[in-house]
């Protein structure tokens, strides 16, 4: 064990693999070449259909031990993950880890086959009940969370060897060519899938909407992809939306919201040129209804809006508040129909989103960004992965990698959930470190990370709650008390790997 | 200095729901409602009474006005609701039912008992009674002078309509008469007036509309149901920028008269006294709360040192 600068213990291996403890956010260096692969040629000029997910995998060759991949971007309306399980098992391959872009509540369907030894391992992060039996310790398959750019990064190093990648495929044709744009399961951006598609040792494109060639715009080319595999349904994207899309109207989270408006007013950033990112949920929404008013009222031109993009972002492009959308992933149907048809919306791949080895990704031109947290300490640690019980429940999407790019990244939450403190001691796991985290806002005061002092004092200049962190901390801690510790077992599940590929944190199993 | 507390906003909050109760301490508004009587359903009425107390308790560090409204003095449960509030020290008591100045008058002598006994100054618990009655109407004129503890007359429309047996309409012509003589009674009596709430929370375009109207009458502040109609009132009872600009030559020119030894002066051929002092202060005051000025005026700025 070492501790890593958090004052985390960090193994010195998981999983066989050699880990390297997390210093800070900007000085690790990549000693890498970008990953190969086998150069394939083939010369027919046919289809590329082999038939269904079994003939698929029998195709490429999926042995015992090897990894796969699929995208999450038809969220939790993805049945293509669980559907491909289900033929690995019956061919009775073992021992696959899985190295998707996310897995969702929807994959809860693989716990059995977890149980059975079909699949292994985790080189993802997860949401939902996978995390939390593995937390308890009643599955055993250890899981690695990654950023969206981080895991981008690995894909690209070859630090996850994916051996094949599963990428459904909306609207695609029989020689490869596809994109997400239309179809029954459309889902709009592929930017996940992008990096998957350039890495991954082999790749089929799985579609329920086979389209005659030349299946155009082009997203992902015929010349990357091995095999089209044909099936009744990819998923639901009536499901894609995972939380809710419109504006809250908690008087709590509304004052939330216009503190960060606040927040976002005083930055100096919003005048011509200015760029956005923001998440779904009710706050996110408010926050960003504020932006769009302030923006209008200013007659501001913007730069770009980024990130998952929302109906919400389509409405602010429409009305010229923006010059483009960048595009990892649509937020909700009213993205997907957008990305399709207009040119200014422009899909993005996670490495030219979030990777922080690169010559620079979307995230570092960001001005200011809004993030969520599951719990904030008092030197601006956020946890998003872990709940108030210990369980891993989250993944990290793209939290610390856009704290570490927007110059100034504001952090949502409200002060108190339930009868928990928000902002306390410690966080349970640190998935963004604070250094990267500029200014938190609660309905209880805004706190002000040392490193933006002329944030500070035009916050204060404005009259707004400005308090020291450790103010806030007690306020709360007055409401509800010190909760007390979470125990856990010395036994490692998972680890919580920075962008950069160093590990910020490790999830523990929890006491029974 | 009591006819310069702001008042624009008095937010209801129901007194058995712990989770709005915490939130009063960051709520925008100016004052908050606590309510034991209409939003306390029967069978919860004892518990209110306690979480209310406990919570006025741990309530140190008071940032707005705090009014509990009891039950009627003629239910069985108003006494009660006193003995349970009055010892964690609320502002005030929101009378409802406030028919006759009898009634005031009743209560005014409950409060001067719990204040001996609690060792406070005789009248720190103000009252604002609730003319809600065509019954209260009638008698507005006697019952804002019935005690010297009123901070003002609050008119209730929703059961002021139900007496009348007669719906009300988001445009508000069947409260013009009612509304006018809580006014007149409060004006006369030099307290404020205080409209009642408006119940559509989604609609802030009316909302927006009906503030507009009783400000334009004369009310000072309003009652809400939700939160989230703060915004609106605040933004209606902002002082316009002109309005600033003129106040801010007023005070400047009373200053310059003061020294010249006088209490009258010219301003741009008008004359400014005192009562146009007083409306420039309250101009002010009104838009430092809004963070429109950052000058804070004085009693000594208004009258004058003695």
């Amino acid at each position: 064990m070492v501790l890593n600068s958090l004052g985390r213990q960090i193994p010195e291996t998981f999983s066989g693999k050699k880990l390297i403890p997390y210093s800070d956010p900007w000085s690790l260096q990549p000693h890498a070449e970008r990953s190969t692969r086998a150069i394939r040629r083939l010369t027919h000029n046919g289809s590329k259909l082999v038939g269904g997910l079994k003939d698929a995998i029998i195709a490429v060759g999926l042995k015992d031990g090897m990894t796969i991949s699929t995208h999450h971007s038809l969220r939790n309306g993805d049945q293509l993950l669980n559907d491909l399980v289900k033929e690995i098992d019956a061919l009775g391959i073992r021992d696959i880890k899985i190295a998707s872009s996310s897995i969702h509540i929807v994959h809860a369907e693989l716990i059995p086959y977890i149980r059975k030894g079909v699949i292994t391992g985790f080189e993802c992060g997860v949401n939902g009940l996978i995390g939390e039996l593995v937390s308890k310790g009643e599955l055993d398959c250890p899981i690695v969370v990654r950023s969206h750019g981080g895991r981008a990064r690995a894909l690209i190093t070859g630090e996850i060897p994916v051996d094949v990648a599963f990428l459904a495929a909306p609207y695609c044709d029989e020689y490869g060519n596809f994109n997400g744009f239309y179809g029954p399961s459309a889902c709009g951006s592929l930017g996940y899938a992008q990096v998957d598609a350039q890495h991954a040792h082999k790749v089929v494109a799985v579609t329920d909407n086979l389209v005659p060639f030349p299946a155009v715009p082009v997203g992902i080319p015929q010349s990357v992809v091995d095999f089209v595999a044909q099936v009744s349904r990819l998923g639901d994207p009536k499901k894609i939306v995972s939380s809710t899309t419109r504006i809250t109207t908690d008087p709590i989270g509304l004052q939330i919201a216009k503190y960060a408006a606040m927040v976002i007013e005083s930055s100096g950033y919003v005048k011509d040129g200015f760029s956005f990112q923001t998440g779904t949920g009710g706050i996110s929404l408010a926050v960003a209804e504020n932006v769009r008013n302030m923006m209008r009222q200013g007659k501001i031109k913007g730069s770009f809006g980024c990130g998952g993009i929302t109906g919400n972002f389509v409405d602010m492009l429409e009305e010229g508040l923006f010059e483009a959308l960048f595009d990892v992933q649509c937020f909700d149907l009213r993205a997907v129909e957008s990305i399709g048809r207009n040119q200014k919306h422009q899909e993005m791949t996670a490495g030219m989103y979030a990777n922080p080895f690169n010559c620079g990704s979307v995230v570092n031109r960001l001005d200011c960004a809004i993030l969520s947290a599951t719990e904030i300490d008092v030197n601006f640690n956020v946890n998003v992965n872990t709940e108030s019980m210990g369980y891993l429940l989250h993944n990290t999407g793209g939290h610390c990698d856009v704290a570490a790019g927007a110059k100034v990244s504001i952090v949502v939450a409200p002060s108190i959930r339930g009868r928990l403190p928000i902002v306390r001691d410690e966080v349970t796991t640190i998935t963004t470190p604070g250094e990267t985290v500029g200014v938190i806002v609660t309905e209880r005061g805004v706190a002000v990370n040392d490193n933006l002092p002329e944030l500070k004092a035009e916050l204060i200049r404005r009259r707004a709650p400005v308090k020291d962190i450790r103010q806030l901390r007690d306020e709360i801690y007055a409401v509800t008390g010190v909760p007390r510790p979470i125990e856990f077992v010395d036994k490692i599940v998972g680890l919580v790997e920075y962008r950069d590929g160093s590990i910020i944190d490790v999830i523990r199993q929890v006491c029974p | 200095m009591a006819e310069y507390q702001l008042r624009r906003t008095l937010l209801y909050v129901p007194g058995n729901m712990p989770s709005m109760l915490q939130n009063i301490p960051l709520f925008q508004c100016d004052a908050v409602i606590i309510d034991l009587e209409d939003a306390v359903p029967l069978s919860e009425k004892d518990a209110a009474r306690i979480l209310v107390r406990r919570f006025l308790e741990s309530y140190k560090e008071r940032n707005k006005e705090i009014l509990v409204r009891i039950n009627g003095l003629d239910t069985k449960w108003a006494l009660d609701d006193l003995k349970a509030v009055l010892p964690s020290i609320p502002d005030g008591i929101r009378l409802p039912k406030a028919d006759s100045p009898e009634i005031v008058e009743r209560l005014d002598t409950l409060l001067t008992e719990y204040e001996e006994e609690l060792g406070l100054g005789i009248g720190h618990f103000k009252i604002l009674p609730s003319i809600e009655t065509a019954q209260g109407v009638i008698n507005a004129t006697r019952t804002a002078r019935a005690s010297t503890r009123l901070i003002g007359l609050a008119f209730g429309a929703e059961d002021y309509t139900a007496t009348m047996e007669i719906n009300r309409t988001k445009t508000g012509e069947e409260l013009f008469n009612a509304r006018m003589n809580v006014l007149w009674a409060a004006k006369a009596a030099g307290i404020q007036a205080i409209d009642s709430i408006f119940s559509d929370v989604n609609d802030m375009e009316a909302l927006r509309v009906e503030t507009e109207l009783i400000k334009r009458l004369g009310f000072t502040g309003k009652c809400m149901v939700n939160p989230r109609q703060t915004d609106v009132i605040h933004d209606v009872f902002a002082p316009k920028q002109d309005e600033i600009d003129y106040a801010l030559q007023v005070m400047d020119a009373i200053k310059r008269a003061r020294e010249m030894g006088t209490g009258v002066i010219s301003l741009k051929g008008k004359m400014i006294d005192v009562p146009i002092v007083i409306r420039a202060a309250r101009v002010l005051r009104t838009a430092h709360a809004h963070g429109m000025v950052d000058v804070v005026i004085n009693e000594e700025d208004i009258h004058g040192a003695e």
